[in-house]
């Protein structure tokens, strides 16, 4: 599997997703900067979070006109893997790779604290390290990742069931509690009809070792490690 | 301009009339109004520390990991593998009362650039924030906006907000402190300084174009504050924190080869402290042409340019065969790169600016014969002790006040707007243990850090209290496992010129230099801020201390979380000092008495102890006693790990409240599973320690009996913000 991570400026979760994606992987992900017109000898194009373009128009609006984007999506339309994670996400939805959009967090406030998130399903190259209704911690660090879509658009990813993590308790119960962004029905993560494009708000790659407080993001990881191996 | 330049000019610049003579003298003429607002800002409480430095020359700044001390733009330390920790605490007072979103932005944009200036790249940003009178609407809107412009800042940098500190008192409803802390990492031989040399080198800008904003910020910051004070907004910068990150990463890319000769940030006073700066350490002259530099709006004056204070620029003297090279990094990153003048051997300040000349200094004689006083002070008078007070309330009234108080309430809704966890390195994050705790990538080194004061013990007795914040620093250190290594400070004090203040900077720096010299803790940056009054009314003294320390071994610092099973230990003496401390302020409404007494034998016996036991893996989680006394640090305790406790009824001559609530010195809690090891461990060496109770379910058990459940005081320790900003 061979991963390369999106670099815009402003960008700064990459480091945070490099150490992530080594530890499962046993290699270094490649760099690729915003000017490349072309993604070639990849598997996996992260987008990562940060404030691409300081988030000054509309979060990851400006990114989404880069020419890298025309690449990722070229990428995606042959079958390739993308993980938007924070900013990424915001980006993949500008970009229309992924329906909605994200919208300020209900509170009006910047939001940076654990939340539980809810495996909505476990057949995917994302999430095959977890079991489907498992709950995960993951820090999340955000202003807007309140997930908006219309009622039609909602019900289409439920019928498809291409919602990958929701906001639930540590139980799995599906809260407003726990719903602290005030995302649509406790959408965290969304999945493209392919399975093959994932956007997701929180931090998995935060939670990648017991020494920062937990493992609980390493699946995701060790599932994308897998890509490639004998299916 | 057709202003008249003359000693009434000059004293609106700040400048005294005995001031403006010096300036006379040294360039033998009149001087242009360019060269008046360089004279002006570089003589500036804020550039000069005319009023500190005769006193902070006294302050222990050596041993033998310093690497570099004050005098630099932030200090060094070696923290071991070839790597050095670079770090500096700086206040941004004025501008965050006035602006307070956009103050306490660039306050954190200031600090940063300070330490990526000298190579490291930033791992931590701490921030020391004391606010008004809560019951105030002002305070409201204060506390929002700063915590918003940290935040706002700090997460947009990618760099994260880990620690920090944040007190309420009237004194500062008119003048809130916002001290920025930013702690970075360099390799030892890629340390780079601000001594410009090279006859002929070209002097480079990068960053941000050049506007009209924050001109005359550091005479701003050196004077107090009137009823009108809100008219100066204009003075107060704007942040950019995108154009900040995208500095950091260019600065960063481009110190990893040797194109550099020396750099510094355009912090206050801006082009003019850099440039003078710059040249005045490296000994040499300098040439600047300001038709070069890279404008934000047209028509700009020498003197405007020379005086702004616009963000997130840097100035640097390159290698000009790697000019070319250097160019290209900047504009990979689309920042401004343009080379605005030469290093020269005249030894002046030379600026040119469309076809004239408008200022032509003599380097040397303005920083020689920069002001220096040695003001007048009287000697703080020792506060009467406090004696006997009677307990009208009760342990578990007291402690449910004590932990609902603004001081002691948590500070979750704060700390839950800063982002905590990017860089993935983040070991400790807020709340978590008495220092942040952050690692360095790719080793299992990491950092501890704290910032440290109390206001209400500095004006009781300021040089007890100076003694006391530097104390309570290296213990919230210790208290992680990790070993203190070094401080930066932060002087906030009121107006220098009445003897009364000048008195609390001098004896505050005296306790700081007795504290500092007997934990072999050295301070290797800092930053002043003075007149810090509104309408004649100072501000509690307030030297903060930021502290840091190293764990070589993260997977051994250790927390305050209590877990069942666990025993609680306390070591050190407890006296019962109830002087100055919360109880008496919240429970009887009194502030009075003298604080309690610093014993830096004891502290340094007591905090070694405490170390060793937790690099031993003997403890399982450690507090130490500050505000509120023993019983706030158990619940504490209790609340991080939602583990209740029992505790015994006690053995003492004192009265309970003075047991549980006294704020001696040099004590921690400890939680250990073999408590009967370290109280014979401790009664080998002398010190002070006793069985409290032991760590299960999910009620606190007070010693008379009572029991409160945690979800009770959880509940009062989180209603303050919540109800305050529902």
């Amino acid at each position: 599997m061979r991963a390369g991570i999106i670099l815009f400026p402003g960008i700064n979760r990459e480091r945070d997703i490099a150490i992530a994606l080594e530890q499962s992987l046993g290699h270094k992900p490649r760099l690729i900067w915003h000017r490349e017109t072309e993604l070639a000898g990849i598997d996996l194009a992260v987008i990562p979070g940060g404030f691409s373009y300081g988030d000054y128009l509309r979060a990851g609006a400006m990114a989404a006109q880069s020419p890298v984007m025309r690449a990722v999506a070229d990428h995606a339309a042959r079958g390739g893997y993308v993980l938007g994670v924070c900013n990424g996400f915001q980006i993949l939805t500008e970009t229309g790779l992924l329906p909605g959009a994200l919208l300020r967090n209900a509170g009006l406030r910047f939001l940076s604290m654990d939340c539980h998130l809810r495996v909505e399903r476990s057949d995917t190259v994302f999430t095959g390290h977890y079991q489907r209704g498992q709950v995960f911690r993951a820090p999340m660090a955000h202003g807007d990742g309140n997930y908006f879509a219309d009622a039609a658009t909602l019900d289409r990813l439920e019928g498809e069931n291409l919602v990958a993590l929701r906001y639930a308790e540590p139980d799995g119960a599906i809260t407003a509690r726990a719903n602290l962004n005030g995302s649509a029905r406790n959408i965290a993560g969304i999945l493209s009809p392919n399975l093959r494009v994932l956007g997701l708000m929180p931090h998995p790659e935060n939670l990648v070792d017991k020494l920062m407080g937990g493992a609980d993001g390493k699946p995701l990881f060790d599932s994308l490690a897998d890509i490639g191996k004998a299916a | 301009m057709d202003q008249a330049i003359d000693a009434t000019l000059a004293r609106s610049f700040g400048l005294s009339h005995e001031e403006y003579g010096r300036v006379l003298s040294i360039m033998g003429r009149t001087p242009s109004l360019t060269e008046l607002g360089i004279f002006s800002v570089m003589w500036s409480e804020h550039c000069s520390y005319k009023s500190s430095r005769v006193w902070l020359k006294t302050l222990p700044t050596k041993a033998p990991w310093v690497i570099h001390g004050p005098g630099e733009n932030a200090g060094v330390v070696d923290i071991g593998d070839g790597l050095a920790a670079i770090f500096k605490m700086e206040s941004h007072n004025h501008p965050s009362f006035i602006e307070p979103y956009q103050g306490a932005a660039t306050g954190v944009g200031g600090i940063l650039r300070d330490v990526f200036t000298m190579g490291a790249r930033p791992i931590a940003n701490l921030n020391a924030l004391r606010f008004g009178d809560p019951s105030l609407p002002v305070t409201k809107r204060v506390v929002d906006g700063v915590v918003r412009g940290i935040g706002g800042y700090g997460n947009c940098v990618g760099v994260p907000t880990v620690g920090g500190e944040t007190n309420f008192h009237s004194s500062y409803s008119g003048n809130p402190l916002v001290n920025a802390m930013t702690v970075g990492i360099a390799r030892q031989d890629k340390i780079f300084l601000s001594a410009a040399a090279g006859i002929g080198n070209p002097v480079v800008y990068v960053g941000s174009k050049t506007g009209r904003d924050g001109i005359h910020g550091a005479t701003m910051a050196s004077t107090e504050f009137a009823a009108d004070s809100e008219e100066k907004r204009p003075t107060v910068q704007v942040g950019d924190p995108f154009i900040e990150k995208l500095l950091i990463e260019a600065c960063l890319e481009l110190m990893t080869t040797d194109a550099i000769v020396a750099i510094q940030d355009m912090g206050a006073a801006g082009l003019t402290s850099s440039s003078v700066e710059m040249a005045g350490k490296g000994g040499v002259g300098i040439e600047l042409d300001l038709d070069s530099v890279p404008q934000r709006e047209a028509g700009m004056s020498a003197y405007e340019m020379m005086l702004s204070e616009s963000q997130e620029r840097m100035l640097m003297v390159l290698d000009p065969a790697r000019e070319a090279m250097a160019r290209a990094i900047f504009e990979k990153w689309e920042l401004d790169f343009a080379v605005i003048g030469r290093i020269t051997d005249t030894g002046r300040i030379v600026v040119r600016h469309r076809g004239r000349i408008e200022a032509d200094i003599p380097l040397h004689p303005l920083a020689e014969q920069a002001p220096l006083y040695e003001r007048p002070y009287s000697e703080p008078l020792k506060p009467a002790s406090l004696g006997p007070v009677e307990d009208p309330s009760g342990l578990e009234a007291a402690l449910l006040a004590l932990l609902a108080c603004p001081d002691l309430a948590s500070k979750r809704w704060i700390w839950d707007q800063y982002d905590a966890t990017v860089g993935g390195q983040t070991v400790k994050r807020p709340g978590q243990a008495d220092a942040a705790i952050v690692k360095i990538d790719g080793s299992r080194t990491a950092l501890a850090l704290t910032t440290d004061c109390t206001p209400r013990y500095c004006a009781a007795d300021p040089e007890t209290g100076g003694a006391q914040a530097v104390a309570e620093a290296w213990r919230n250190i210790t208290a992680t496992g990790a070993t203190p290594l070094a401080v930066t400070d932060n002087l906030n004090f009121g107006n220098p010129e009445k003897p009364a203040i000048m008195g609390q900077i001098v004896a505050a720096i005296r306790g700081m230099g007795n504290a500092c010299s007997a934990l072999d803790f050295p301070v290797v940056s800092g930053n002043v801020s003075l007149y810090n009054e509104t309408e004649g009314r100072p501000i509690l003294p307030t030297p903060a201390i930021g502290g840091l320390g190293v764990i070589e071994d993260a997977a051994k610092a250790v927390g305050i979380a209590l877990k069942p099973g666990l025993d609680l230990v306390l070591i050190g003496e407890t006296r019962g000092e109830l002087g100055q401390s919360l109880w008496l302020r919240e429970i009887l409404h009194r502030e009075d008495g003298a604080p309690p007494a610093i014993d830096l034998d004891a502290e340094r016996r007591n905090g070694d102890f405490v170390r060793r036991l937790i690099l031993d893996g003997r403890i399982a989680a450690c507090h130490d006693i500050a505000d509120g006394g023993l019983l706030v640090a158990v619940a504490e305790m209790a609340l991080a790990g939602n583990t209740g406790a029992t505790l015994h009824p006690i053995q003492s001559a004192l009265a309970p409240h003075a047991f549980w609530f006294g704020e001696d010195q040099a004590r921690y809690v400890l939680a250990a599973a073999d408590s009967a090891a370290i109280l014979r461990d401790a009664q080998a060496r002398s010190i002070p320690a006793r069985l409290l109770g032991s760590a299960a379910g999910a009620e606190l058990t007070l010693p008379d009996g009572t029991a409160i459940s945690l979800t009770d005081i959880r509940a009062a320790n989180e209603r303050f913000f919540a109800a305050w900003f529902a």
